[in-house]
């Protein structure tokens, strides 16, 4: 099929931003990322005429394991390796950067805010984990996090650098809650309060968006439960 | 003194804590952040003699069936303190919160190929990801301690080396493209050389073989580079080889072929003990055997269709998954076709079994380095030798290294990249020239053609990979017998009198040079 492939270019994070526009001719079940790679290993030309220099994005394992190649896909923040043309059920495919995290360049952003905030909230284990039936499947659906940003793009509440830290982190804090042995007081806990807890609006627009489709919102409220109502987790 | 760690994956973070919980400082240095290393990609498990299933395993039967499936290339010593530390290692997972399976005994341990007993532990088919998430979490709390200093997005441009001794690293920033040099000892946790193979391997773009490449080319001796381990069943997706994991064949998984119309069970035929969980050397070259046969079909299928509904909800619900989403086939409800894929380098930087290299101050761990798998690795054993492996370089550079003091010299950094068209001229020779049956004639002419791409190259990278691909080529030309995953319809046996010994690939004056070296010796 014939579609036309429009790209948020910009050259570094203070340089203008411009839309390249490329007509191209691909097979239906073609991934977004194997459409950036075959562009960037071509030497082809935009509508204009002009050279389509190599687009810069992030990508690694190629099945949605990784996260890296999130972006904005037609204003959907998705994973280009998980995304085939033929979903879009457009001829037009716009490519566009995450917008909540600053640009670096074209399709690459910085998302060390993510790794910043688990920082800022003491996401780790103080003792070691307690596990049993009840928290293992949660553990495990809460582990599967590949810190992407997706959740954190469609969050009403979520702006880097404030201090509500969003689904990226929560998910992470979920696993930690569920395995604090009870009894003590935990720096997670008071950190939770202060940044999920307190800020989240309960939109729960991160649930359905999550690629590797974790429950978000059963995280949520058992990680609730533990740090804010101390209940054990359901 | 404060180490660098080139690479954040599982050996890189296994390091960078083991030398946190020793009071040793280290950079962490990573082209992208943990969650994008190819560690989260390992499914089927790890292995460790935790006898929790009943059956009477020792230690020394893991260390006999790694020795063994590896075709006695493998360093005995190294081996040895592998499988004892294992069921250490598999412990403290479980205490920093890694979900695996257990019952009233404790892990449950699964089957898995080469082994004669139940040894993998396991958390579904994502074993990778979970161990991944709590390593990632553990450094955490080191990091905020200021024990580790990371530094994502950052690639490493060369090593500082006076006189054979690594005095640190120089990286650059791929954000800001700013260069900065570290100084210290090196420990290198860089992963496989997928790159030389691009689009034809089971792993990540991110291993691009590059770090590998420039290490050679500042004299860091490589050693077994054609020990490139095929796994039987991958599946052809968009730009890679989709992995299906060897939990399949350990939960019950059967591979046939049609012969004459009819199933045909060839592995249960050929070899009753272990069936379907031969060592995947054995597995994939029997693969290619029947697949050739005027009787058979050309192709292979993986039946999971007698697996139990419970362990497909329980133990194998993201392998099925992930059937259906990428080929589209329910591996419950029908077979699903299957070809050996590139999946694991066995060889790679030299390394003793402390994990020194050639260089001194520079050590090396994972699947960079040659440890622990000789010709063939046995699956469960990667995620095992990263994280033991990592803990090894680790102790081995509290013990050595010094404070020292020498920057890097002032130079122009050559950071441009290998262009994807001289990459995948690389793949398509090397590719061609080393598929799982090999010969002197197709891999002399490789030579020949990779010879003409390295006067084409336009940079240092790319020279670097012609270098690199050079080596692999000429490691499995000189070594001229058939052993583990380096089989030769010219030397079809195995040679233990010539070549059970260690491949080492050196650049001397731009020239690849090969020797052999006895096991656990010393480099001279």
């Amino acid at each position: 099929m014939k579609i036309t492939v429009k790209i948020k270019r910009q050259n570094s994070p203070d340089s203008a931003p411009f839309y390249q526009t490329i007509h191209r001719e691909c097979d239906k079940e073609t991934s977004v990322a194997t459409l950036i790679r075959e562009i960037n290993a071509e030497n082809i030309s935009d509508i204009e005429g002009k050279p389509v220099e190599e687009i810069s994005w992030e990508c690694s394992c190629l099945q949605k394991k990784c996260g890296a190649c999130a972006m904005r896909i037609n204003g959907i923040p998705r994973l280009a390796c998980d995304t085939k043309i033929a979903e879009l059920k457009s001829k037009s495919v716009t490519l566009e950067p995450l917008k909540k995290f600053p640009v670096v360049r074209d399709l690459i952003v910085d998302r060390s805010v993510m790794r910043k905030n688990l920082l800022a909230i003491h996401n780790w284990l103080e003792s070691e984990a307690s596990q049993s039936e009840k928290n293992v499947d949660l553990a495990y659906d809460a582990s599967r996090c590949i810190q992407c940003g997706c959740c954190l793009e469609v969050c009403p509440n979520f702006t880097a650098g404030e201090s509500f830290f969003g689904a990226a982190a929560f998910v992470p804090a979920s696993r930690i809650l569920s395995q604090l042995p009870k009894g003590k007081k935990y720096d997670l806990v008071k950190e939770y309060g202060k940044h999920i807890y307190s800020g989240c609006g309960k939109s729960l627009s991160c649930h359905n968006i999550c690629p590797v489709g974790i429950d978000i919102e059963h995280k949520l409220s058992n990680s609730n439960a533990v740090a804010v109502w101390k209940r054990f987790f359901k | 003194m404060k180490i660098n760690i080139i690479g954040a994956g599982l050996a890189g973070l296994s390091a960078a804590l083991t030398l946190a919980e020793n009071g040793i400082k280290s950079n962490l240095i990573s082209v992208q952040q943990s969650e994008r290393a190819q560690s989260v990609m390992a499914e089927g498990g790890i292995n460790a003699c935790l006898n929790t299933m009943g059956e009477n395993d020792k230690i020394e039967y893991h260390y006999e069936d790694t020795l063994r499936g590896g075709v006695y290339l493998a360093d005995p010593d190294a081996v040895r303190g592998l499988c004892e530390a294992a069921p250490g290692i598999v412990k403290k997972f479980a205490s920093l919160g890694v979900p695996f399976e257990q019952n009233e005994n404790g892990i449950i341990q699964r089957n898995f190929g080469g082994q004669k007993k139940k040894r993998t532990a396991y958390v579904k088919s994502s074993t990778g990801k979970m161990l991944m998430t709590a390593l990632i979490d553990e450094v955490r709390k080191y990091e905020a301690r200021g024990m580790v200093t990371r530094y994502p997005n950052h690639s490493l441009v060369r090593l500082i080396v006076k006189e054979n001794r690594c005095f640190g690293a120089v990286v650059q920033n791929t954000y800001t493209k700013e260069i900065l040099s570290l100084n210290g000892a090196v420990i290198l946790a860089t992963g496989g050389l997928n790159g030389l193979f691009e689009g034809m391997t089971t792993g990540t773009t991110q291993n691009t073989s590059d770090a590998a490449a420039m290490l050679f080319s500042q004299g860091v001796a490589l050693s077994n580079l054609e020990m490139i381990q095929y796994h039987p069943t991958t599946i052809g997706i968009q730009g890679k080889r989709l992995l299906i994991s060897e939990a399949a064949r350990g939960e019950g998984g059967r591979l046939y072929i049609l012969r004459s119309g009819k199933p045909w069970y060839f592995m249960e035929e050929k070899y009753p003990e272990l069936k379907n969980l031969m060592p995947r050397d054995v597995v994939s070259a029997e693969m290619v055997t029947v697949s050739s046969l005027p009787e058979c079909d050309d192709q292979v299928y993986l039946d999971m269709t007698g697996i139990e509904k419970s362990v497909w909800k329980t133990r194998l619900s993201d392998l099925r998954e992930q059937c259906i989403h990428y080929i589209s086939l329910d591996p419950a409800k029908k077979p699903i076709p299957v070809s050996p894929g590139i999946h694991y380098f066995m060889g790679g930087v030299w390394v003793d079994k402390n994990h020194r290299t050639s260089v001194r101050n520079l050590y090396a761990a994972g699947e960079c380095a040659c440890q622990y798998h000789g010709a063939n690795r046995l699956g469960g054993n990667s995620l095992l030798g990263a994280v033991y492996g990592g803990q090894a370089a680790a102790k081995t550079v509290m013990n050595e290294s010094k404070e020292n003091d020498i920057k890097a010299d002032r130079a122009e950094e050559n950071t441009a990249d290998v262009s994807p068209a001289f990459a995948r001229k690389i793949c398509e020779i090397l590719y061609r020239s080393l598929p799982i049956v090999r010969n002197e004639s197709d891999m002399n002419n490789a030579l020949s053609e990779l010879k003409a791409l390295k006067n084409t190259a336009e940079n240092q990278a790319e020279m670097n990979r012609a270098n690199l691909a050079l080596a692999v080529v000429q490691s499995a030309i000189e070594r001229r017998e058939t052993r583990g995953a380096h089989k030769r319809t010219d030397y079809p046996e195995r040679d233990d009198d010539n070549f059970k010994k260690q491949t080492v690939a050196r650049l001397q004056n731009g020239k690849v040079e090969i020797t052999f070296k006895e096991i656990g010796e010393d480099l001279s």
